[in-house]
């Protein structure tokens, strides 16, 4: 489902990516862990383009990114981006902020777009925030917000990048169990995150990246339970 | 000096009233023209093309540059001369007004979409808005909302340079005022009105961004 070839990305003469190769499959949850620095954010930008690929190859669905006469927003309106600093519209209610990539987008009418909205909002557990501004809402709502917003345009991927570093170690706990929800359903997701609880209970395959690579990759029970390369041994002694 | 005897306060109160509709007129249609010059120019300023980037760049820094003083005779008297026609003096004001405050309004313009969070743009492409759409409904809102206090400060600037368009004989307040003790010499009552009838337009304003900006602030 998506097929990363070589990727290479480098800001100025700053190389962050330096070959990155991997295959995720349907449904399949990958977590992808490692220090600060190590390009996991940047990995997971390329994937929906946030970020140009300097070289190399990624493909979505059979589409390459790389291509230049690719439809980008086609693209990123199947892949849901999850931010680290959830990133809402504040001049929008929670409801709009939901609502307006299926009516920009997919070209829906008001109504039908809160009739997908509304039954996301439930998933999330925030029917009663509807018109509540994102200003009034605590991050780990806001977090949930910013998900039931992607999924709206019913992606066929999500990523999420760091989708509880910002948050109160107290509201960690319901972001996950939305997102564990989601894995649960089938949705493929691509996860870069520090929980480790996380992608040992939810994860099909963990990457552990550093200097721009793919250091090991493997079910979460031998990465965690059994690293075989050193870096991947001294990182999880660090934050085990 | 028959001070207080006749009250030239009262008498000079019609002509300063005339003089406020055209400084009106000039401040409202200019600064229209001027918002939609600096919205284009705001954005070209923050063009990645070189070209574009430029002209705006040597448009914003002539302006900023020179003396609405100059500009003004420059248009009315200079252009004139160059293209062999009479321009109108309250249309040559209004270009005026409209060509200075653009350059102001583009760094206003400029100043508050840059300083709208990138994440902002970055929700908006991921959820698959094109750019002109994520600049339309998530970027420019935002902006514009932070551009409310310096645009009405831009509208006191402007409302103020009109009274420079005396020096062309436009009938702006200012001039009205000149007008009228140039006829009675009762300079110091009639410019006094004439003071007043701008703190009336500048003051409320003044007030009511300060109350905006308060608002915005939380």
């Amino acid at each position: 489902m998506i097929s990363v070839k070589d990727l290479h990305k480098s800001f100025g003469s700053f190389e962050v990516l330096k070959g990155i190769n991997v295959e995720i499959k349907e449904k399949e949850v990958v977590c992808v862990i490692g220090p600060s620095g190590s390009g996991k954010s940047t990995f997971l930008r390329c994937l929906n383009l946030l970020e140009e690929v300097t070289s190399g190859d990624v493909l979505i669905e059979g589409d390459n990114l790389t291509d230049p006469k690719i439809n980008i927003n086609d693209i990123r309106s199947r892949v849901g981006m999850v931010f680290q600093h959830f990133n809402l519209f504040p001049h929008k209610t929670v409801l709009e902020n939901i609502t307006i990539g299926p009516i920009k987008v997919k070209k829906m009418n008001k109504k039908e777009a809160e009739k997908v909205a509304v039954p996301l909002l439930e998933k999330v557990g925030l029917s009663d925030k509807a018109d509540a501004y994102p200003e009034s809402l605590s991050g780990g709502q806001k977090q949930r917000v910013a998900i039931a917003r992607s999924l709206a345009m019913e992606p066929r991927i999500m990523l999420f990048d760091e989708p509880t570093s910002a948050l109160d170690p107290e509201l960690v706990g319901d972001v996950l169990e939305v997102m564990k929800e989601l894995a649960h359903e089938g949705m493929t997701m691509v996860v870069v995150t520090h929980e480790m609880g996380f992608a040992r209970e939810v994860g099909d395959r963990v990457l552990f990246m550093d200097e721009g690579i793919i250091m090991e990759e493997d079910v979460p029970a031998n990465l965690f339970g059994n690293p075989q390369n050193p870096r991947t041994v001294e990182f999880l002694s660090k934050v085990l | 000096m028959e001070f207080i005897t006749e009250s030239h306060y009262y008498r000079v109160m019609p002509f300063l009233l005339e003089g406020l509709v055209w400084t009106l007129l000039i401040t409202f249609v200019g600064l229209i023209i001027g918002f939609v010059l600096g919205a284009i120019f705001g954005f070209a300023r923050l063009s990645k093309n070189k070209l574009i980037y430029g002209i705006a760049t040597v448009y914003v820094e002539a302006v900023r540059g020179t003396p609405i003083l100059a500009q003004i005779l420059f248009i009315y008297f200079g252009l004139s001369d160059l293209m062999d026609v009479n321009i109108d003096k309250i249309t040559a004001s209004i270009i005026a007004i409209a060509i200075n405050a653009g350059a102001y309004i583009a760094e206003i313009v400029r100043g508050a979409v840059y300083s709208i969070d990138k994440g902002q743009e970055e929700a908006g492409r991921s959820i698959g808005l094109t750019r002109n759409q994520t600049m339309r409904y998530i970027i420019w809102p935002q902006a514009f909302r932070r551009m409310i206090p310096p645009l009405g400060n831009q509208f006191v600037i402007s409302l103020k340079d009109t009274s420079l368009f005396s020096v062309i004989a436009v009938g702006e307040l200012l001039y009205m005022g000149q007008q009228y003790y140039g006829m009675t010499f009762q300079a110091f009552q009639a410019l006094t009105m004439v003071c007043i009838m701008y703190l009336i337009i500048t003051v409320p304003t003044a007030v009511y961004l300060r109350r905006v900006e308060r608002r915005l602030d939380v």
